[in-house]
């Protein structure tokens, strides 16, 4: 479908369309063969013509067999081909930048770590691996750049993440592709993918207060720090450094910390409350917004050590 | 088969015995008479369905939003999709042909169950009235495919009451279902054995299983919907530690399934129109019945792969992506049997045996395309684009529509008695073909361009493909409204048909067109397969 197909800005577009046009020829084979036979057999065997038929069989395992086992087959060696791409589509490397994304009926909200906000505009360097953390404030969204050749969904409630390299800089359409109630189709925006010293003069332009930095005020604002900071004196598990390890719950259970713990724990305090602690901390459900959770979670992550740590970012392959 | 001259004589037939009164037939018990209630229905929700589906056409003639208001578009694609799921496709087949014609085809009197057979009829016209009373009210904009936590907490149209509509007609169909297996099993005349049931036959049996097994998840889906939005109960809700997905896991699971309960009839119906056409005997009947019964059970194992990037663990997905490989083997079985059963025989190519072959191809296309879809790393680029949109028309609308007008044309002499202009009938299939590739085929293109599904407004690059398709629509619209006009006619115009107008095989064409009210006046006795056929 030469002709058809969206720019290639992604380094997987030109690996999915790859498999795309293998399979397309193959099928097209397939396809094309049978109309040819189908015809074929139409005119040579129509009422009356003189074509010798002496006894068909009515089956024939052999032939059957055949047709069987080589389609499956082929779809076997498919089936590989693609399983490959989709590691590769479900694995972000480790250096990958994270940017965040949250759906909104109907607009996208995007935060850079370094604090800078957009809406329906995410702007992004060449060749840079990307990862997008994502999430939706309200109902299911569907994170889709045709020009990378990649689709996510985005739910209320989790995270899920898909990464990306862009190779082409220029403007793409970025569409949301789960029907989201009434504005759907005007839930769209564009990609901006831009040389690096463009992008880095584009950054400091937009320069903000950091994301974590936003998350300590947050935490502060929110209050927090009333219960959770140093010198405070309700009985409530210190937060530096937590995220990344392992905590004891009140039901005998064990939970990693990640962001879809922390995440959680302050929406849903009551249902993952650590051993030794009351249960007391109030919902914020419906108080803090899903951009300011996402600032908060990347406040705490600030308070650990430097360095990678070994469950960040919150290994869900999903 | 045996076909006794016996059976020809002289019992008025099943219009005419029982009286000819609405309460005659409003409470009747015969099978025939049954079909023709559910044939009515079913005629009246596709024309209905077709128009909603008129309506999005227009609107995407352009990019802008401009004929319908957004919310207005969404209510409009919905009522299509719950229409001709629920309410067309799903009891199409089954409840009108699969009625009329699995009691006659074993050799049976009626359905094991001929009251339940009614009440099932009443339900789908209880849900239907559901339905309607839905869109008259205002409509609802959640999709066919009601999903959370839009359908819960978000959306403030008539949800409940679409969910009670498709609920109610679910209990419909596994009523027929459990109908049609029974009378299967218990009925079968003298010498008809399972290996010598018309594959039309088979085809409702393994029907009939999904139709049982996976309907009531449907069910319990919705109730849970309606729970969910009237009590809160927080099974979809995450901020009452419910889960979103686990709607679309349960919703599939039902769902997909129920893409077999709508394209095996139609499986069976080409296999019987085939060998009608080609004059011999179906290429490798056991096969094809394994086949339908493959792909029945693993039909039960593919949900996942709607939800590649729907959030769905990437392992689970590779599960369900080899699955969905593995599930096109059967389906290609049959293709390529239904094109080794032409070779040899004797082709004639009356209307139905255009729409078997039709069926075949468009059905090939469907599934060659499903292949793109099953493949996890091209799905993530083509779900929820117009990809998907066009590869289930080219199974349902071009499959299964075609399928069950090409049954319909087949044994309208048997259920009327009255014979259609063959001509025309020829011409509509050729129309139909060439409407259903134009409004179709460049939907195929505009999901490989990008363009989402369910959008009311569109990027301009996107036109011409629309257009084409819009264009395609009208064709496709007119080849519908044909055969209503010239069947219609035939039912006072037409000439009478003898028993067996296309010379076919099968206990159905021993008996008087149309038949006696309980069908066979001696018992038929089956001495051989189902499809002797002599050049």
């Amino acid at each position: 479908m030469i002709g058809f197909a969206p720019p290639q800005a992604s380094s997987f577009a030109p690996r999915i369309d790859m498999l795309f046009n293998a399979m397309l020829v193959l099928c097209s084979i397939v396809a094309l063969g049978v109309f040819v036979v189908m015809i074929w057999f139409c005119i040579k065997y129509r009422r009356g013509s003189p074509a010798e038929r002496g006894q068909r069989e009515s089956s024939n395992l052999t032939v059957e067999l055949s047709w069987t086992l080589i389609p499956f087959l082929m779809f076997c060696g498919l089936f590989g081909w693609s399983l490959y791409l989709w590691d590769g589509l479900r694995t972000p490397p480790h250096d990958a930048s994270t940017v965040y994304v949250v759906g909104k009926q109907w607009m996208w909200k995007i935060q850079h770590p370094g604090g800078q906000r957009e809406i329906d505009q995410l702007h992004l360097p060449l060749g840079v691996p990307t990862r997008l953390v994502m999430t939706s404030q309200d109902v299911i969204h569907s994170f889709y750049v045709p020009a990378f050749r990649i689709k996510q969904d985005l739910l209320p409630g989790r995270y899920t993440q898909m990464w990306f390299t862009p190779t082409e800089t220029g403007t793409f359409d970025l569409m949301c592709a789960e029907f989201c109630g009434t504005d759907h189709a005007a839930m769209r925006g564009e990609v901006v993918v831009m040389r690096p010293d463009d992008y880095a003069r584009w950054m400091q332009s937009h320069a903000q207060v950091g994301l974590a930095e936003r998350g300590e005020m947050l935490f502060r604002r929110f209050g927090c720090s009333g219960c959770h900071g140093s010198g405070a004196t309700v009985h409530a598990p210190d937060l530096d450094g937590i995220y990344g390890t392992t905590v004891a719950l009140t039901d005998g259970s064990v939970a990693t910390v990640d962001d879809r713990y922390l995440h959680d724990s302050i929406m849903l305090p009551k249902s993952q409350v650590v051993a030794g602690y009351a249960p007391i901390m109030p919902s914020y459900e419906n108080r803090i917004g899903e951009e300011d959770v996402l600032a908060l979670l990347a406040y705490i992550k600030s308070t650990q050590q430097p360095g990678p740590h070994p469950t960040e970012p919150s290994h869900e392959r999903h | 088969m045996s076909g006794t001259d016996i059976n020809l004589s002289m019992e008025p037939s099943y219009l005419v015995s029982g009286g000819n009164t609405l309460w005659s037939w409003l409470t009747t018990h015969d099978h025939k008479r049954i079909a023709i209630l559910y044939a009515l229905g079913i005629t009246f929700f596709f024309f209905l369905g077709g128009a909603a589906a008129v309506l999005v056409r227009l609107e995407l003639a352009t990019p802008a939003g401009d004929l319908l208001t957004a919310e207005t578009y969404n209510k409009t694609f919905t009522f299509h999709g719950i229409v001709m799921v629920w309410f067309f496709l799903v009891p199409s087949i089954p409840t009108t042909l699969g009625n009329f014609l699995v009691p006659m085809m074993i050799g049976a009197r009626d359905m094991a169950f001929p009251r339940l057979n009614l009440f099932s009829w009443y339900l789908y016209m209880a849900a239907g009235l559901f339905t309607i009373a839905m869109l008259l009210l205002g409509g609802v904009d959640t999709g066919w495919t009601f999903y959370t936590p839009f359908s819960t907490m978000f959306s403030n149209t008539h949800v409940i009451l679409a969910a009670v509509g498709v609920f109610v007609v679910g209990f419909s169909s596994i009523l027929t279902g459990i109908n049609i297996l029974v009378t299967v099993h218990s009925l079968r005349a003298k010498g008809m054995l399972w290996f010598r049931l018309p594959l039309f036959v088979w085809a409702m049996y393994a029907t009939s299983i999904v139709m049982v097994l996976a309907t009531p998840v449907l069910a319990m889906t919705l109730a849970l919907i309606a729970l969910e939005r009237l009590a809160g109960i927080g099974i979809f809700d995450p901020a009452l530690g419910g889960d979103p997905l686990l709607f679309q896991h349960f919703f599939w699971f039902y769902s997909h399934p129920a893409v077999y309960i709508m394209v095996l009839p139609a499986m069976g119906v080409a296999s019987e129109l085939i060998t009608m056409g080609a004059r011999q005997k179906i290429f490798g009947y056991r096969f094809m019945t394994w086949s339908m019964l493959a792909i029945a059970v693993i039909g039960f194992l593919v949900w996942g792969h709607h939800m590649f990037v729907a959030g769905q663990s990437m392992y689970a997905s590779m599960v369900f992506s080899i699955l969905s490989f593995v599930i096109a083997v059967p389906s290609a079985i049959k293709v390529f049997n239904w094109v080794g059963t032409l070779y040899k025989g004797h082709l004639d190519f009356h209307a139905p045996m255009l729409y078997g072959l039709g069926f075949v191809g468009l059905f090939m296309l469907g599934g060659l395309t499903g292949l793109f879809l099953a493949a996890t790393a091209l799905d993530v680029n083509l779900t929820d684009t117009y990809f998907v949109v066009s590869h289930f028309h080219y199974i349902m609308v071009g499959g299964s529509v075609m399928a069950y007008l090409g049954g319909i044309h087949y044994w309208w002499p048997k259920i009327t008695g009255r014979l259609y202009s063959e001509r025309l009938a020829k011409f509509a299939a050729l129309l139909m073909f060439l409407g259903f590739n134009l409004t179709f085929f460049p939907q195929y293109l505009l999901g490989y361009e990008g363009m989402p599904r369910r959008y009311h407004e569109y990027l301009p690059k996107y036109q011409m493909l629309n257009v084409l398709s819009s264009a395609g629509a009208s064709i496709l619209a007119v080849s519908y409204l044909l055969p209503l006009a010239y069947l219609g006619w035939s039912l006072f115009r037409g000439a009478r048909a003898g028993p067996n107008p296309f010379r076919a095989t099968g206990l159905e064409w021993t008996t008087p067109s149309p038949p006696p009210a309980h069908n066979f006046t001696v018992p038929p006795v089956v001495t051989e397969g189902p499809y002797e056929y002599r050049p």
